[in-house]
């Protein structure tokens, strides 16, 4: 199946797309003294679609490539090679007036609430920024920014306070709030509560899920904890060493995970109740994951794989629909 | 009395940190025991006091900290008590990192870019007398790397900090606090900074050795899913407080305090798109000028009468289940 199958089989299982990334790729050069020894391959040919109105959730271990994809996706840095269509447009070749309204229609939010705010603005500014920077008018700022803080959970009182005055959990409220001003249609959260505490966790995953239907947003989320995507997500996209391996309806990617590196991620999840962890196998992890800069030849992930035959070590597996809807990379699956 | 032989016993701890601010009443009576060869944990969000609490069992607080109160024993052999409070600086440094040994969050902080593993190793054993010299601890060394699952051990004991993954380096510095079979092992958020898959592993491998080496662990963690797979008894912390303790599946299977309850249910556990998780309201209180009485009350949905008064007793309500709540205890009760 080569991608353009592939995004069309995508299409019509899991509908009309705001987002589709065609062969998406990311070199950053390693530096030597003297000249480039080497590419991070963060970002290795990936294609997928982002469904309207849905929210895809992108797991995968720390340096799989998430943010940069994120990042792509926003245009925030320019890909190697590839595509990513917008609501059908190429976002590489927007300029002027269009890349203007992308950058509007298209936000994110970051996981460190403390570092996202600028310390010396209070939130009206804040908030007023880059309605200001895109030159948006509004008639009344003040009953403008209330109206945002209410829909975060905030209020009247929190206009005029500064960022450290405020914890953790209100300032990706906050944060929220002044990527709603713009009115965006699509929202990339990455990793958006993984520096709060559970509790203030929970407040967080529910706002934004209110949001999501009461403004028809599309997210891509990007985390690593699987619980959390769960109660997240449509769909699920599981990253390792730059490549999509599996992705799926998130129910079925849960219930039922193809790709053995799936299956290894899930089982290394704790599970927060003593009586399934008493019944719960124990899990093999081999090994660690390898370095983006040298990756393995064939499968990525064959060194750590139990299933690995010798196809695996020479040719890599592309992502092939296993079942209806449900994708994966991996020779186990794939006609040789 | 929860154990019959206790490894360590904390009564009515305080510890206070003196800032510019004001005084940040940080651990405020907290009491618990530790029985040999369990896993204990404790949990509780950041800045609830698991790590001054665990730090302060061998009076591992620096200034502008400040243990106020409070009596800890330690009996490294059944029958044996130590008085920690009572020791001298010299004495505590012995016991430290040999008969209670630490693992912290960040494996770098533990490790010093211009030394190698093997020294590393070789160095807290020298420092206890457990091998004469530094040479013949760095022969040693790929042994205790090889007991922490090092993979080849022989060649990492030549290697420098910044030449190993994260899960290594965490490797190396669980390797050095075993190196002197410690007794207790602290571990504080010992995967915290690593990915799932290698957090299996090693949790996997922390309980082979529990079994092994008869070693009792006091696990300090955030996360719920960790607590179920490893503890054997839980400690909530909350606000500097114990509010509640109780074997694992009991505190799973029946959480009483209505903290513990709240936290349970906004741990997202299987659970789709088509359910709401439930979250508790508020933020952790400022331990500058904490709430009064029940530190907890201005978050709780169930408070009444005497909450915001007085403090609520940690009191057992069935066997080994304790809460420290006014829901179960009668007013005017024995503190
Ligand atoms: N600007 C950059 N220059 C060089 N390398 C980079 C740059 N940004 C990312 N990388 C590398 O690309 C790879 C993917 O990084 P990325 O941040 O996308 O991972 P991630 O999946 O978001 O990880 P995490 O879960 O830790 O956030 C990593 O190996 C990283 O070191
Ligand atoms: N050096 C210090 N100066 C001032 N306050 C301190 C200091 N160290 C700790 N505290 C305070 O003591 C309280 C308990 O901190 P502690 O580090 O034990 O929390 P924790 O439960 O380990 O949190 P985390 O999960 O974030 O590690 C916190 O309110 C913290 O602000
Ligand atoms: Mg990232
Ligand atoms: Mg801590």
């Amino acid at each position: 199946m080569n991608s353009k199958e592939l995004i069309n089989y995508m299409k019509s299982t899991f509908g009309e797309p705001m987002v589709e990334v065609v062969d998406l790729k990311k070199y950053f050069p390693v530096k030597g003294v003297f000249r480039t020894i080497g590419y991070v391959r963060a970002v290795d040919g990936v294609s997928f679609i982002v469904p309207k109105g849905k929210t895809l959730g992108l797991v995968g271990e720390s340096g799989c490539g998430k943010t940069t994809t994120g990042r792509l996706i926003l245009r925030l840095i320019e890909p190697t090679s590839g595509h990513v269509y917008f609501d059908g447009k190429d976002i590489f070749k927007l300029k002027g007036k269009k890349l203007l309204e992308f950058r509007r229609k298209a936000q994110m939010v970051f996981q460190d609430p403390y570092m996202s705010l600028d310390p010396r603005m209070t939130v009206f500014d804040i908030i007023m920024e880059p309605i200001r920077a895109h030159k948006i008018k509004v008639e009344d700022p003040q009953k403008f920014v209330v109206n945002l803080l209410y829909e975060v959970g905030l209020n009247e009182t929190h206009l005029y306070r500064y960022p450290h005055e405020f914890s953790g959990g209100q300032r990706q409220r906050i944060a929220v709030a002044r990527v709603l001003a713009l009115e965006p249609e699509f929202i990339v959260l990455d990793e958006p509560t993984s520096a709060l505490d559970v509790s203030v966790q929970a407040q967080i995953l529910n706002m934004l899920k209110d949001l999501q239907a009461k403004r028809g947003l599309t997210y891509l989320f990007i985390s690593h904890d699987l619980g959390v995507v769960r109660y997240m997500s449509d769909y699920i996209a599981v990253m390792y060493l730059g490549k999509i391996v599996e992705m799926g309806p998130a129910e079925e990617v849960f219930e039922k995970p193809l790709h053995p590196y799936t299956k290894m991620l899930f089982a290394s999840m704790p599970v927060p109740d003593p009586f399934e962890a008493k019944k719960k196998p124990k899990v093999e992890v081999i090994g660690e994951p390898p370095s983006p800069i040298n990756p393995p030849p064939g499968c990525r992930f064959h060194p750590r794989c139990q299933y690995a035959m010798d196809i695996c070590r020479k040719k890599e597996p592309p992502l092939v629909m296993a079942e209806k809807g449900h994708f994966v990379a991996c020779w186990l699956y794939a006609k040789k | 009395m929860r154990c019959k032989d206790p490894i360590i016993v904390v009564k009515d701890l305080y510890v206070n940190f003196y800032t510019y601010a004001g005084v940040v009443k940080a651990i405020n009576g907290v009491s618990f025991e530790i029985c040999r060869g369990e896993t204990y944990c404790l949990v509780g969000e950041t800045g609830c006091g698991k790590s001054v609490t665990s730090r302060a069992l061998t009076r591992l607080i620096k200034s502008p900290g400040r243990i106020e109160k409070g009596e800890i024993y330690f009996y490294p052999e059944p029958g044996k008590k130590i008085d920690i409070m009572k020791l001298s600086d010299e004495e505590i440094r012995k016991i430290r990192g040999y008969d209670i040994a630490y693992i912290f969050q960040d494996p770098s902080a533990s490790l010093d870019p211009l030394y190698t593993i093997g020294y590393h190793v070789a160095e807290t054993m020298a420092f206890h007398g457990v091998v004469q010299s530094i040479k013949e601890g760095i022969k040693k060394a790929a042994q205790v790397l090889r007991l922490a699952k090092m993979p080849d051990p022989e060649s990492r004991v030549r290697a420098f900090p910044h030449e190993l993954s994260g899960g290594m380096k965490q490797r190396a510095v669980i390797g050095m606090s075993l190196a002197n079979r410690p007794k207790l092992l602290i571990a504080d958020e010992p995967t915290t900074a690593l990915d799932v898959t290698i957090q299996a592993q090693i949790m996997n491998f922390l309980k082979e050795l529990k079994e092994k080496e008869n070693l009792t662990l006091l696990l300090i963690t955030h996360n719920m899913g960790l607590v179920a797979e490893m503890c054997d008894t839980v400690a909530v912390m909350y606000a500097g407080e114990i509010v509640e303790e109780a074997p694992v599946e009991e505190l799973f299977k029946n959480p009483l305090h209505p903290y513990t309850r709240g936290l349970m249910r906004a741990v997202p556990k299987h659970v789709g798109k088509n359910v709401t998780l439930e979250s508790i309201p508020g933020t952790v209180p400022n331990l500058i000028f904490p709430p009064p009485g029940c530190r907890f009350h201005p978050r709780c949905p169930y408070r009444f009468d005497p909450c915001d008064k007085k403090r609520p007793p940690l009191i057992e309500i069935e066997k080994n289940h304790k809460v420290a709540c006014w829901l179960y205890a009668k007013e005017g009760g024995k503190r």
